[in-house]
């Protein structure tokens, strides 16, 4: 099933099949150094809009279940202590991450990693940053029941929620004859996720034939992205990411990424899942460990080509940018923002 | 010659009926991180070869009635696993999880 966006997020005569075909031929480089208009439009079609949301047939889209999971997703009572919600974590205004170099959980304990954004997830193939959730539904009761972070065992969260007769009478509407359980708890968050999904930005305009949308500094860095720093083999379709895992020479610590999920593979050391690009520059500090404040530091990090061990990818290369390329670089991300609607509150029941 | 085919073809019923059918190894491709073919019909006991003819490491994983860890595949190597279990078999590549086969073991 799929929902269609508003109109001011819609590009014309985009269709879903476009989507994929873009996604796979992405992972295909553009090596021309100097490519002619022909191939910078061959770039951009690699990038297109959708038009639609794709909903699992087993959790369609439906207004009052994507209403429940928002008022769910932004209700403090889904931790143990009361005082943190998915959206602590997860805030709007910060491009759904949260500002922290890693995230805050229960107690405010400082955990391992960075907060991954929720934008565009109804595309994602997997998640978390090491892949250790097949789909939405998983993910979204992942955290609510981790020790470190909500700390909500699921008996303890129905019986809290059954309690709550403004609760009991959304998830009946929602659910007729189930009520409350986790399957619902996970459809209800997994539907209003999907509905979060990055505005139409400048890049898109361009893309979208209006050459005026971007800056003659982000066309050349969109051109760098894709031909000369390589940033478009991880970096692929419109969301920006293959949904795949490397290892990008980031952070020496202890945390083995996808290698802990998926033991006996090398190159899963230290590998994380590639994050989409879209609302890049809301979502400040940045990398799986939020060592690096500034895109320019990102920039930086990928022209010096990573910390030198067997499990960084092959793509992992010092990149020859000079400084105005790297401002370029960051002049094209930064094209990636839109003016996303304004999220309003719920009203918790 | 009458006498001779008719004990050539109760030869061969008796081998049909003395020895079960040999198990086939299947093999399936990894260019262009694609699993070439994506479906695939095998009977118990069959096995598949998982060919990495891409340009890129793989890694296999194997979700079904028995679930196997195939770790890493490089470029240019193989790796086989048996399917001894009837059932419906979901594949992925660890590093690259847009790559997926179905497998149904008969």
């Amino acid at each position: 099933m799929r929902r269609f966006l508003r109109s001011s997020t819609m590009v014309a005569g985009v269709t879903g099949l476009c989507i994929a075909a873009g996604m796979a031929a992405a992972d295909t480089q553009v090596a021309s150094a100097q490519p002619g208009d022909a191939d910078i439009a061959a770039m951009k079609k690699l990038y297109v809009r959708p038009t639609e949301i794709p909903f699992p047939a087993d959790n369609p889209y439906a207004p009052a279940k994507a209403e429940l999971g928002k008022t769910l997703f932004f209700d403090p009572r889904l931790s143990r202590s009361g005082v943190q919600a998915c959206v602590s974590c997860h805030n709007p205004s910060f491009g759904w991450e949260d500002g922290h170099r890693t995230a805050v959980g229960e107690n405010m304990l400082s955990l391992a990693r960075n907060s991954p954004t929720i934008i565009n997830r109804a595309w994602g193939e997997i998640f978390f940053w090491d892949g250790r959730a097949e789909s939405l539904e998983k993910q979204a009761v992942g955290p609510i029941q981790a020790a470190g972070e909500m700390n909500t065992p699921m008996t303890v969260l129905i019986d809290r929620l059954k309690s709550i007769s403004g609760y009991q009478k959304k998830f009946e509407e929602v659910f007729p004859g189930e009520g409350v359980s986790e399957k619902n708890i996970a459809a209800s968050i997994a539907t209003f996720e999907r509905t979060i999904v990055s505005a139409e930005a400048p890049f898109d305009r361009w893309v979208a034939g209006d050459e005026k949308a971007i800056g003659e500094d982000a066309k050349r860095g969109f051109i760098l992205f894709n031909t000369k720093a390589n940033c478009a083999s991880c970096h692929s379709g419109w969301t920006f990411t293959d949904d795949s895992f490397h290892d990008v020479g980031v952070s020496a610590t202890d945390d083995i990424g996808r290698a802990k999920i998926v033991p006996g593979v090398p190159e899963l050391q230290f590998a994380f899942k590639t994050p989409g690009l879209r609302n890049i520059d809301q979502r400040a500090p940045y990398m799986h460990d939020g060592s690096m404040a500034t895109l320019e530091d990102v920039v930086r990090h990928y022209v010096e080509g990573g910390i030198q061990r067997p499990s960084l990818d092959p793509d992992m290369k010092p990149l020859a940018l000079n400084d105005q390329e790297a401002k370029d670089l960051v002049a094209f991300m930064q094209t990636l923002t839109g003016q996303d609607r304004p999220m309003t509150l719920p009203v918790l029941p | 010659m009458r006498l001779a085919a008719i004990i050539l073809a109760a030869q061969a019923a008796l081998c049909a009926v003395a020895y079960p059918a040999l198990a086939e190894e299947v093999s399936v491709g990894q260019a262009g991180k694609m699993f070439t073919p994506d479906t695939l019909q095998i009977k118990a006991g069959d096995s598949v070869k998982f060919n990495n003819d891409d340009t890129v490491t793989h890694a296999v994983l194997v979700h079904g009635p028995a679930e196997s860890n195939l770790g890493q595949i490089k470029s240019g190597e193989a790796k086989s696993v048996t399917f001894d279990q009837p059932g419906t078999y979901e594949v992925k590549c660890a590093i690259h999880p847009k790559m997926k086969l179905t497998i149904t073991v008969q």
